[in-house]
């Protein structure tokens, strides 16, 4: 799709739609994603952000159906992140622009991705406001939501909220507002984008939230850089965030394995059979089919993580190494946590998903389940008990 | 002296390199800080950090 989308009087989206990519940096991406960038006419012309590098073409082509780029006299850079920055040299080179604004973080960034000491910066601080003519741009620094130089831009008489990578979600679409597609399936994309992107920095955002209501902005619409807009009960993707920060689990358990010859997958079935007994909620995750960014989408609102894997040359799987590296970044919290594994000789991994569970700061209130090659009735029987277990734990938290 | 860590974003504070960009001479401990202090790298409070 390239064409602008006038999303309120003289406010354009221009941004550029990536049907195709499905592994966004270790994120998978099954229904690609959008760079959202908006361009509002005014006596100043003003671009907020602009595309991941390959698409600064769809990007030039959504600018001139409103002005002809070399008309833009101003160039917010909300994020340094190449998704929204990668077209900027050639886009300066196009527009020209009279100032380039970010954030003081983001100045530093700027010139540490594009070692341009010659580009008009114009460095913002937060609460700092500037005039386009008959509106009104104020710049809030959101650092660490989610890198440093982060910031968003909130248009006050429009009362429009350009929020950068917060609130997006990765779903490449035609519809531009979140009213035109199925509110369930978006609410899934925004917190699997929550659970894979922002949840090392809830604590930030909440507090960032609670600044914001402070604020008192009044909010018709959100803009973030990726996905749809929120443009009906906008502040209903606040809310969602305000509960994703406080990290409330619900009595779920994860059991997310992977296996060799399937003796895991048949001790990961028996714990699952455990924890169904007890009435607790399941999901089974094979780390030979299910991605881990899917993994951590189903962690993030889960009270329980059971983790399993063989042992391969005196190590645990490579796939389970993946997971927990990546779910230790991610740093969820308030986990009740236990590992298991079948092994042939030597038996390592129950041990080391162990000490990385205990390092992610899990509640690990079990010393787990290893058996030898094929599980028989009375290995399995342990792993209902696990399962069980869990479950009673689980419950317990309410 | 005792470095400590930002648990927001991993900056970590060396006593021996203080933060001049803000003000902080080299040889300052981190108790040392003035409460209004942040992680120049994130923002996070004195309260984010801990020992390394
Ligand atoms: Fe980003
Ligand atoms: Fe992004």
């Amino acid at each position: 799709m390239r064409i602008s989308v006038e999303i309120k009087d003289d406010i354009f989206w221009v941004g550029a739609l990536d049907w195709s990519v499905r592994d966004f940096h270790g994120y998978s991406t099954m229904k690609g994603t959008t760079y959202n960038a908006y361009l509002v006419k005014d006596d100043k012309v003003t671009l907020f952000d602009t595309v991941k590098k390959p698409f600064k073409g769809d990007l030039l082509h959504c600018i001139y159906k409103v002005v002809e780029p070399s008309k833009i006299d101003y160039l917010v850079v909300n994020h340094v992140e190449p998704d929204h920055s990668g077209a900027l040299p050639e886009i300066m080179e196009a527009i020209k622009p009279e100032k380039l604004f970010c954030s003081p973080r983001g100045k530093k960034a700027l010139l540490e991705h594009y070692h341009r000491e010659d580009w008009p910066y114009e460095v913002v601080p937060s609460g700092s406001e500037i005039s386009l003519g008959k509106r009104t741009v104020q710049f809030l620094e959101t650092r660490m939501v989610h890198w440093p130089d982060s910031m968003f831009s909130y248009l006050k008489e429009d009362r429009v909220l350009i929020s950068s990578d917060a609130f997006g979600q990765h779903w490449a679409t035609t519809e531009r507002f979140n009213d035109e597609v199925p509110g369930g399936e978006l609410m899934q994309h925004a917190a699997k984008y929550y659970a894979n992107i922002l949840l090392p920095y809830s604590g930030l955002i909440q507090k960032l939230i609670a600044e914001v209501q402070k604020m008192d902005l009044k909010i018709d619409m959100i803009c973030p850089d990726h996905g749809l807009i929120w443009r009906e009960n906008p502040l209903q993707i606040v809310a969602a965030y305000d509960a994703w920060t406080r990290q409330i689990s619900k009595r779920k358990a994860v059991i997310v394995f992977d296996s060799m010859w399937n003796s895991t997958a048949t001790m990961a079935k028996a714990i699952c059979d455990g924890l169904a007994e007890e009435g607790v909620a399941a999901k089974m995750m094979d780390l030979r089919v299910d991605h881990r960014s899917d993994v951590m989408t189903e962690v993030m609102d889960a009270r329980a993580v059971i983790a399993g894997s063989s042992t391969l040359n005196n190590n645990m799987l490579p796939r389970m190494a993946d997971m927990l590296t990546y779910m230790k970044g991610l740093r969820p919290q308030n986990k009740i946590a236990a590992a298991f594994g079948s092994f042939g000789w030597s038996g390592e991994s129950v041990r080391m998903i162990t000490k990385t569970l205990e390092e992610m700061k899990f509640k690990v209130i079990n010393p787990g389940v290893s058996l030898q090659y094929v599980p028989a009735h009375e290995g399995l029987r342990q792993c209902v008990e696990l399962g069980r277990d869990i479950a009673r734990a689980v419950k317990a938290e309410g | 002296m005792q470095k400590y860590t930002c648990q927001v974003c991993g900056y970590v504070y060396d006593p021996a390199l203080g933060d001049p960009d803000n003000g902080i001479a080299p040889g300052t401990s981190f108790d040392q800080l003035p409460d209004d202090w942040v992680c120049p790298v994130c923002g996070a409070d004195k309260a984010s950090f801990e020992p390394e």
